[in-house]
């Protein structure tokens, strides 16, 4: 499964300072994307999944914020980059889809000119060829007449069109990794899997990597090949889709699939986590997550727990032994079982 | 949008006709009705037989709708009526007035967007920089400074320090072109100084909101130089201005008056001053009127442009 490795993401730490105090929105952060696959990244509003790929993209105030680590992209690292040399890199080989296509393109341009825009500024190509090429990407995103639809202005798109013109453009120059943050968060339910559906086959047909940020671990189910959970900034486990979604490892995770529905389990009470999301500025001590854990015991409010691969390529950063936690999820596992039979 | 434009100007002329309306019964009521008009029109120290005669040339004796309903009449082939004092048409006056006040207006406006909006887009994406302090400073003082005032210092300072300008040289620029550019340039930035304080104000709110809008940050993640980025927010952050800058020209074309009575100018601002101080009322009608006009007029242009500026605005 795994290709080329695309975008490897070292220690990265994203703090910014306010005169409330240091918002740490990332805070240790490690991970792989290959070609091929893709990655999901899943976590509530805060976690520091849009920051990570902004900050990666050179798309944060870089002056407000004090960045550290290194994002290699394909073997070169972004945070060192000048503006211009990420600039390059950006919606050439390395593109982004963003979560609100109502305000994401502007209103005052042409789809279609929006569209050879990002194509102009990376290729210098003759208006037909461009106009041929805006054409050709809006016919493969799925826009019916793409001739006549190019020269309509965003609002005579539908939400669902809109995304698909931002994917187009994401691809008119077939980047190696594409970044979707939650690309169908504002879209209708049935819209959202044609998406969904969509970039699975853009992946597939043109041979990329995908980050796919989403809070909906019901979209991770569908697309993605691996899965890292995020709370607080930091990962709290990253494995295949099959390791998070069948042995999971991380009490949030725990709690994360347990509220969430399951059409065949009819009738049973969604579990959800007690307590908030904690602040990034006065984070709790010890693990972030500890005061919402049921699981907790001695270290964890006075240590971190380091992120740990016991083995399986599937780390996790808990305190918890890992006989302990095959137990306690085989327990929360039957109990659910037990309440929806 | 033909259709939007003959829908709008009827509804011009309607706005027009409630604020005749709305002049002429307080003109009446002001003037203390026919009579008094009439003594008013009849020269110095009339007698009662030209008070009589006037009365019944102009018609004063006849109920007010009536009278008004000739006004309009007359209003809509050009005739506004006759100055109490010189006899003169109103209209030719209010006419020969207007070139001065359009100069004044359009130079003015012209001199502030040139400060306005540079200053604004620099000071936005200099944000906190020297600059911008700087020019929020000199918005601050610009809004602040009244412009009698203002005007006054300049007057003092370049034609009676410096000798760089002579106030009331004043000609049309059809006649010498030289000496209405050297009546107007001092004006024009006094003018313009207040005015151009609020665009630069607007111009920096608007580009500062603007950035944060998602579609810039869609233009720099398909890599746009920074220079297009720009010009994206530019487009967005400018649209509004467009709708200002029409009503503040209409609104101008009125008259200014403060700046047009330090300055000594020909204009609408002085005739209706002049007007007002000897009760002059035919002129005040004539020039509320113009002015009313400039405005109704300059609100259809903005909306027109508008529509075409933003896409998303449909005539209907």
């Amino acid at each position: 499964m795994t290709g080329e490795l695309l975008l490897e993401v070292k220690d990265l730490h994203v703090h910014f300072p306010t005169p409330d105090g240091v918002v740490k929105a990332v805070d240790g952060l490690s991970f792989k994307v290959h070609r091929g696959e893709t990655f999901g990244i899943v976590g509530e509003s805060g976690s520091g999944k849009s920051v990570t790929n902004l900050t990666a993209l050179g798309l944060i105030d870089r002056d407000a914020a004090e960045v550290s680590g290194e994002v290699l992209f394909m073997g070169h690292d972004l945070l060192k980059m000048s503006n211009e040399e990420l600039r390059k890199v950006r919606g050439k080989d390395l593109s982004m889809i963003f979560q609100d296509p109502f305000s994401c393109l502007h209103p005052f341009y042409r789809v279609g000119d929006q569209i050879a825009e990002a194509i102009q500024c990376h290729a210098d190509l003759s208006k037909d060829k461009v106009k041929a090429r805006v054409i050709e990407m809006l016919d493969a995103v799925g826009i019916p007449n793409p001739t006549e639809r190019a020269r309509d202005y965003p609002h005579q798109y539908s939400g669902g069109m809109r995304q698909r013109a931002m994917i187009a453009m994401a691809l008119v120059h077939n980047p190696s990794l594409v970044i979707a943050d939650e690309p169908t968060t504002a879209l209708d339910v049935t819209v959202q899997a044609q998406i969904l559906e969509l970039i699975d086959n853009i992946k597939r047909d043109f041979n990329i990597g995908v980050i796919l940020i989403t809070h909906d671990l019901g979209v991770v189910a569908d697309v993605a090949q691996s899965v890292m959970v995020m709370y607080a900034g930091r990962a709290a486990e990253l494995g295949s889709r099959d390791q998070v979604f069948n042995q999971p490892l991380h009490p949030y995770t725990w709690g994360l699939l347990e509220s969430m529905p399951h059409i065949e389990q009819k009738g049973s009470r969604l579990v959800p986590i007690e307590g908030s999301p904690p602040s990034l500025i006065h984070r709790p001590s010890g693990c972030p997550f500890h005061p919402r854990c049921p699981h907790r015991f001695e270290p964890c409010d006075k240590q971190i727990p380091e992120n740990i691969d016991r083995g399986g390529g599937h780390p996790d950063a808990c305190h918890l032994s890992i006989e302990d936690k095959k137990k306690i999820w085989s327990e929360r596992e039957q109990r659910r079982s037990r309440v929806s039979a | 949008m033909l259709q939007y434009i003959i829908r709008r100007l009827l509804w011009s002329v309607v706005m027009l006709l409630l604020i005749s309306m709305i002049v002429f019964v307080i003109f009446f009521v002001l003037a203390g009705g026919g009579r008094e008009v009439a003594v008013r029109m009849s020269g110095k120290n009339p007698s009662p037989r030209n008070i009589e005669n006037t009365i019944e040339r102009l018609g004063l004796d006849q109920p007010i709708y009536v009278q008004f309903g000739k006004y309009v009449w007359n209003a809509l082939q050009g005739d506004l009526g006759r100055d109490y004092h010189n006899g003169l048409p109103v209209t030719s006056q209010v006419l020969s007035h207007l070139p001065a006040t359009a100069s004044l207006a359009i130079g003015a406006s012209i001199v502030w967007l040139m400060i306005g909006i540079p200053i604004g887009v620099i000071s936005a994406l200099k944000r906190r920089s020297l600059m911008d302090r700087g020019a929020m400073l000199f918005a601050l003082m610009g809004v602040s400074l009244p412009t009698f005032w203002l005007g006054l210092m300049v007057v003092f300072l370049f034609d009676f320090r410096l000798n760089w300008y002579v106030v009331g040289e004043y000609e049309r620029l059809t006649v010498d072109p030289v000496l209405w550019f050297r009546a107007l340039w001092l004006p024009w930035l006094v003018l313009a100084v207040t005015q151009a304080a609020f665009y630069t104000r607007m111009v920096r709110g608007n580009m500062l909101e603007v950035q944060g809008e998602d579609y810039i940050r869609t233009a720099r993640a398909k890599g746009l130089r920074e220079r297009s980025v720009i010009r994206h927010a530019l487009r967005s952050a400018l649209t509004p201005v467009v709708t200002m800058y029409g009503l503040d020209v209409g609104i101008l074309m009125g008259g200014a008056i403060i700046t047009e009575a330090i300055f000594n100018i020909p204009g609408i601002g002085t005739l209706t001053v002049s007007a007002i101080n000897a009760a002059n009322f035919p002129v005040i009608m004539g020039t509320t009127l113009v002015a009313s006009f400039a405005v109704i007029a300059a609100n259809l242009l903005v909306d027109i442009v508008y529509a075409s500026l933003d896409p998303r605005v449909t005539y209907s």
